[in-house]
């Protein structure tokens, strides 16, 4: 019964997925495109819970959905006018376009579905500890990932000084 | 063993193929950072799933995700800054007029 339940859902949020990616490359309203961005990182975080990454589906929901997306319509607003409609596509510029997403979507595919992966250990048993995860972020052994937890804390240093400095009023 | 891995990938390779055709197509900066999102997500996705059904013991997929998401805010934000400047010096975002900045 959980199993079927499982199925469901996990069908449920990869054809949300497609629809709204597809969705918000396609809309001519870029307002809309940001909404339709947000749907796709709602069920992205809604996959990472199913496979039993809560943690990394909070940060996916609390980084993305409530920090990128509130940016992307702030700077959407500040920088276009109501109901504003982005041109229509010449046909040239859709052709290469779908050129160049389809011929690299069937390499892609063709790939995947050719090779032969390992054999998946994957149980479903439970969430991640989160003591363990604690730990591997801030340790100092192998495996550990100590420094690039803080080479990321200087990059978002340099990212809050470097924001200021280029959208400060001269 | 429910839902094989291959489905998953199928699905974040769809993500980030629908990224690269706005990525193409789009004329507004806001609208190509979007489409950028969409491709960071998905390979995000691909981590994940590899980390979980390949090597369900470590976590190095499961980190190297959780730094991305913190390098593509950092990059986003940056970008929307530029894009901001950009507006205050030329009053719009079109990627064809950003050429008007060199003289």
């Amino acid at each position: 019964m959980e199993q079927v339940a499982n199925q469901v859902i996990f069908y449920l949020l990869s054809a949300a997925i497609i629809i709204f990616s597809v969705l918000t490359v396609t809309t001519r309203r870029i307002l809309r495109a940001a909404t339709f961005l947000l749907f796709v990182l709602f069920a992205t975080a809604g996959l990472y819970f199913q496979l039993d990454y809560h943690f990394l589906g909070a940060v996916q929901l609390a980084v993305y959905a409530g920090g990128i997306v509130v940016l992307f319509v702030f700077s959407i607003l500040l920088t276009s006018g109501p109901g504003e409609k982005s041109e229509r596509l010449t046909n040239k510029k859709r052709a290469w376009g779908l050129i160049a997403s389809i011929s690299g979507a069937a390499l892609c595919l063709y790939a995947l579905l050719t090779h032969v992966f390992p054999v998946s250990q994957f149980q479903n048993g439970g969430a991640l500890d989160m003591k363990q995860v604690g730990h591997t972020l801030m340790g100092m052994e192998k495996y550990q990932y100590i420094l690039p937890f803080e080479a990321l804390s200087v990059l978002l240093l340099a990212c809050i000084i470097g924001g200021i400095m280029i959208a400060r009023k001269r | 063993m429910e839902i094989p891995m291959i489905y998953y990938l199928v699905v974040s390779a769809i993500m980030f193929f629908a990224g690269v055709y706005g990525f193409v197509t789009r004329r507004n900066l806001l609208a190509v950072l979007i489409s950028l999102e969409l491709m960071l997500n998905a390979v995000d996705i691909n981590f994940v799933v590899f980390n979980r059904y390949l090597f369900p013991g470590q976590l190095e997929g499961f980190m190297f995700t959780l730094f991305a998401i913190g390098i593509a805010a950092a990059e986003t934000a940056v970008a929307i800054a530029i894009i901001i400047n950009i507006y205050r010096s030329i009053h719009n975002v079109q990627a064809k007029n950003l050429d008007d900045m060199k003289y």
